[in-house]
């Protein structure tokens, strides 16, 4: 098996949860698909690493898992927050452009 | 103390008086005619003083200048606040404070029962400002701005008694058709900053020589446009006649001997422009010649005393024009008569007025007749003013008159032939109309009656205020011309300024005189046989066509409502017509199909964060796709 | 299998990956299909596992651990708590209301795949290294060095990141007590003067006959009182509404008793009184009850 493999599932995993974050509503389903692209990428970082013989992209993929972090815990603070004051999880509920 | 700083005074005094006049109220109303008085006497003072010292000097000196101030310096824009002086403007300063004074004088005696009267002298003492502004300025700017305010203050003045419709209109008539030439005036002020850069008229009139005769043509039009408006001339005359409805001392400072003498002032001023273009100066001597006519023949047929004065002016005016349009061999002529008429012009309206000050301000002078018993130091001023108008030998206006004719004359080939016959002509219908004017005045049978309330008039002769003015004028009447013309005075005292040029004339000058001397007579005579040997009849007879043309101002107000208002009319509608329909409909269609296309485009933005995410997300998609194709490619 | 995941692909990595990697894409479609959150997060965390076992199988032994630790067993976590938090039982509903939603992101979704498929067969990818020579020292030995070394900066500002991270969701969840909170006789004292609910609020026990904090306690003429059930199931309209329920039961208690008693029920005859009085008012609050849970 070629290992170029792993970048195909990659790729068809980051289109899967992209297709997510756009058809979902519930905004904590839309959260984890951004997840799921995010570890889709992640997944590719480290098939290039062998790819290329080197840890470059490993350590790529480890700074994103920390930014996932990060970003994981703002994000779900600003998800609880929003339902507090909106006692609703869709995205759609927060539609303030709206004319 | 330098001559040259009292210039500003000159125009200073009045303008002060109109400013405390006007802004002082009620409590000035006591004393408040005697300060315009006095502050117009004062600058005729000056005036004096001005004119005794350049006469102590030698040609060439006399020109005098005051620089007062910058008024708007911009980088190749300079216009300055300053005055000239020369023997022109002395000329004019002298007939507008000396007129102006007396008439000031013979207010305070008329205007006696006018609650309004401190406003009145406010307006008189503005409009002596305005117009000594006019001839003082050493520029065209500043010559505008004197230009407008005596605009003004004819307007003010026409319109004085404002309770009057009729008043009222006709001040507005006087400034709209005074409007047009004002415009003509600022246009040619801007031809010359673009042709010469400048607007003073020592530079002005120095380049002449360099400029090309297209420009200078065009200058020429345009600055007789504006003389045309302020001066009454065809085509823009159709609001002398109207501008009767001020007050008697108006019509006769404002509308018989300064304000509407500026328009000759201005061609005369402005000399070396035409006389580096030909056709303007055609143009002039037309206009002149025409309106000389046309006021002549408007006068023969009013029967109203002022109108039928207010035609005169006209006509006078026309040839003073005439005589500015004729170049050099006229300019002087222009001037001298300008002078002469403006003694005698203002002392046949003061007279005028005074015959209306005894007849219940009666107009019609079909309904006067022997006034002569009743008010004999009006008849003999009126007299003479009459005897000075026709031309008649020895005084003012024969010296003036024929001296124009002669020049008229001189101007050579078949245009000399034209406008002389012309000039003669008018000076015959000149002699018929205000023959007519005298008798039916002063001769004859008196034919007031009681009006409907029973107060039958009770002529009688005006206040000392009022006579004095009139003397005085008619001293000027008589000896002006005389003293002008003896050794050549004025031509000499002028020609530094206007320079004079004798031309060729195809008839000596006992010729032209004696040919005056004709047409004088048959003019008189006939208008003897009309009016002095029968009775006048009260109701006016109902005339043949052209006298109830002229009775009508020739139709102009016809000719003007016809063209003008209703081509005006016209115009506008279609104008609307195809704003409504052009315009808007393409402002509108382009509004609309912006509406509804937004209206569309409104649906893309629903508020809804996936959908921005689906363009996101194929926006990115697209980026893949072209980088993809950019590397086959 | 240091060697294994080097350079070569073995049959069995073939395998595991042919097994795995589909197992893996129906967790990814379970995830974004699954009506509950809850499942969503499930099947998410069953893919994060298969994307560990790949990690490691590309011998990225140190981020396979990670993954494992600290993607599925930390994050998930974190957002099971907030679905719990949330509702855990609120579940989406599948009817889309932007109009063409769902097939253009269906449509992007399936060119966007094409395109990178097109983009990863487009690259020339023909060199194949393996970490044989870059994982000699140990993964985790070599990633040191490298985070240490060449990536020190990159390492210390992800530090201030994390901080900054945990700062600001203190800040967001965080409500400042601004004023003294109010005693219980205070608390007492305002109600009597509202003048609205002076006896304490029903126990959800009375009448209930279900113990469970989601059902009504029934008020003496049967209907269920929503005062007895916690505010923030209310507001997520979890009640269970059960007062048919109860209200069939004591029907059947009662058809028992007259069974048993052999007198004509009270449905049956319909004209005994307290036959009457007591199936009336309670069919006219249970339809007050329906009515109720379909506002």
């Amino acid at each position: 098996m070629n290992p170029v493999n792993y970048l195909y599932l990659a790729a068809l995993l980051f289109a899967i949860g992209a297709t997510g974050v756009l058809i979902r509503r519930n905004v904590i389903v839309v959260f984890m698909c951004v997840e799921l692209m995010l570890n889709a990428c992640n997944l590719a970082f480290v098939a290039f690493a062998r790819l290329h013989g080197n840890l470059d992209g490993q350590i790529i993929a480890f700074f994103t898992m920390v930014v996932a972090a990060a970003e994981v815990v703002v994000g779900l603070a600003i998800i609880v927050s929003l339902f507090r004051s909106r006692h609703s999880a869709s995205v759609d509920d927060a539609s303030l452009m709206k004319l | 103390m330098d001559t040259e700083n009292l210039i500003a005074l000159l125009v200073a005094a009045p303008l002060l008086g109109a400013a405390v006049l006007l802004c002082g109220g009620r409590r000035l109303d006591r004393v408040g005619h005697w300060i315009g008085t006095a502050l117009a006497a004062v600058s005729f003072v000056i005036g004096l003083v001005l004119f005794t010292d350049m006469l102590g000097k030698g040609a060439e000196d006399r020109s005098l200048h005051q620089h007062l101030f910058s008024w708007i310096p911009v980088e190749g824009f300079q216009a300055d606040v300053a005055f000239q002086l020369d023997q022109l403007s002395v000329t004019f300063v002298l007939l507008i404070s000396g007129v102006g004074t007396l008439i000031h004088l013979y207010s305070i005696g008329y205007m006696e029962h006018d609650e309004r009267r401190r406003r009145f002298f406010g307006y008189l003492n503005l409009f002596l400002a305005a117009m000594l502004l006019l001839v003082l300025a050493d520029n065209y700017l500043l010559l505008y701005v004197g230009w407008e305010g005596v605009g003004l203050a004819s307007y003010l003045l026409i319109g004085f008694w404002q309770h009057k419709p009729s008043a009222a209109t006709a001040a507005k008539k006087a400034f709209l058709v005074n409007r047009v030439g004002d415009m003509g005036l600022s246009i040619a002020i801007m031809l010359m900053f673009t042709t010469f850069g400048t607007f003073a008229f020592e530079p002005v009139l120095e380049a002449t020589g360099e400029t090309s005769e297209g420009k200078l043509t065009a200058i020429g039009l345009m600055l007789l446009l504006a003389a045309c408006g302020k001066s009454a001339q065809v085509p823009l005359q159709s609001w002398l006649g109207d501008a009767m409805e001020g007050p008697t001392p108006v019509s006769a400072l404002i509308h018989a001997a300064t304000m509407v003498t500026a328009g000759v002032y201005l061609i005369v001023r402005s000399g070396e422009i035409f006389n580096g273009a030909p056709d303007a100066q055609l143009a002039v001597t037309v206009v002149g010649a025409v309106t000389l006519l046309f006021g002549a023949i408007v006068g023969c047929a009013k029967d109203d005393i002022k109108k039928a004065l207010a035609g005169s002016t006209m006509s006078q005016i026309g040839y003073m024009i005439l005589a500015a349009g004729l170049g050099p061999i006229g300019y002087v002529f222009a001037i001298m008569h300008l002078v002469t008429h403006g003694f005698f012009k203002a002392g046949l309206f003061l007279g005028a007025g005074s015959v209306m000050h005894g007849m219940n301000d009666e107009v019609d002078m079909r309904k006067y007749g022997g006034l002569r018993k009743y008010m004999p130091v009006t008849f003999v001023t009126f007299g003479l003013g009459y005897l000075a108008i026709i031309g008649f030998p020895g005084l003012s206006g024969f010296f003036s008159k024929d001296k124009i004719i002669e020049a008229a004359f001189a101007k050579g080939g078949t245009e000399g032939w034209i406008l002389g016959s012309v000039a003669l002509l008018g000076a015959a219908i000149t002699a018929y109309y205000m023959t007519r004017v005298m008798l039916l005045t002063f001769f004859g049978e008196k034919r007031w009656q009681p009006d409907a309330e029973g107060n039958a008039p009770h002529p009688h002769e005006s206040p000392k205020s009022m006579t004095i003015p009139m003397i005085l004028l008619a001293f000027g009447s008589v000896f002006a011309g005389g003293f002008f013309s003896v050794g050549d005075r004025f031509m000499h005292w002028l020609e530094p300024v206007t320079h004079h040029d004798h031309g060729d004339s195809p008839l000596s000058a006992a010729t032209v005189t004696g040919a005056t001397m004709v047409v004088l007579v048959i003019g008189v005579t006939l208008a003897w046989l009309q009016y002095g040997r029968r009775p006048v009849p009260v109701v006016a007879p109902r005339g043949s066509l052209l006298t109830r043309a002229a009775r009508r101002d020739l139709l102009q107000d016809d000719f003007n409502h016809v063209v003008l208002v209703r081509g005006g009319e016209h115009l506008t509608r279609s104008l609307v017509y195809v704003d409504h329909t052009l315009v808007d409909g393409v402002v509108n269609g382009t509004a609309a199909s912006v509406g509804g296309l937004s209206g569309r485009l409104r649906k893309l933005q629903n508020g809804y964060a996936r959908s921005y995410a689906v363009s996101m997300f194929g926006g990115a998609a697209v980026l893949i796709a072209a980088t993809l194709l950019m590397r086959a490619v | 299998m240091t060697a294994v995941a080097a350079y070569t692909t073995s049959t069995g990595e073939a395998l595991q990956f042919w097994v795995l990697g589909t197992v893996a894409v129906i967790g990814a479609l379970c995830t974004i299909l699954m009506r509950k959150a809850v499942h969503s997060a499930l099947c998410l965390a069953g893919t994060m596992i298969i994307l560990a076992v790949f990690y490691l199988a590309n011998g990225a032994y140190f981020l396979g651990i990670v993954q494992i630790v600290v993607y599925t067993g930390a994050i998930m976590m974190l957002f099971l708590f907030v679905v719990m938090l949330v509702g855990v039982t609120a579940a989406d509903s599948l009817k889309e209301t932007i109009k063409g939603q769902r097939w253009l992101a269906a449509l992007c979704g399936f060119g966007f795949a094409i395109l990178l498929f097109a983009g990863i067969g487009n690259a020339s990818l023909k060199d194949f290294n393996g970490l044989a020579k870059a994982n000699a020292n140990g993964n985790v030995e070599g990633l040191a060095a490298l985070i240490f070394t060449k990536y020190v900066f990159a390492f210390e500002i992800t530090g201030a990141l994390l901080i900054t991270a945990t700062v600001g969701a203190m800040v967001l969840t965080h409500r400042e007590r601004t004023e003294r909170a109010k005693t219980q006789r205070e608390r007492a004292e305002e109600r009597v003067r509202a003048g609205k609910h002076l006896p304490p609020l029903p126990a959800p026990g009375v009448y209930a006959r279900h113990n469970a904090v989601d059902i009504a306690g029934l008020l003496p003429d049967g209907t269920p009182s929503e005062l007895t059930v916690n505010q923030t199931l209310r507001e997520r309209g979890q009640i269970r509404d059960v007062s048919s329920e109860a209200l069939n039961d004591l029907r059947a208690l009662e058809q028992r008793a007259s069974d048993r008693l052999e007198r004509p029920g009270p449905l049956r005859t319909g004209s005994g009184r307290a036959g009457e009085s007591a199936s009336d008012p309670v069919a006219a609050a249970a339809g007050e009850q329906t009515e109720e849970a379909s506002k």
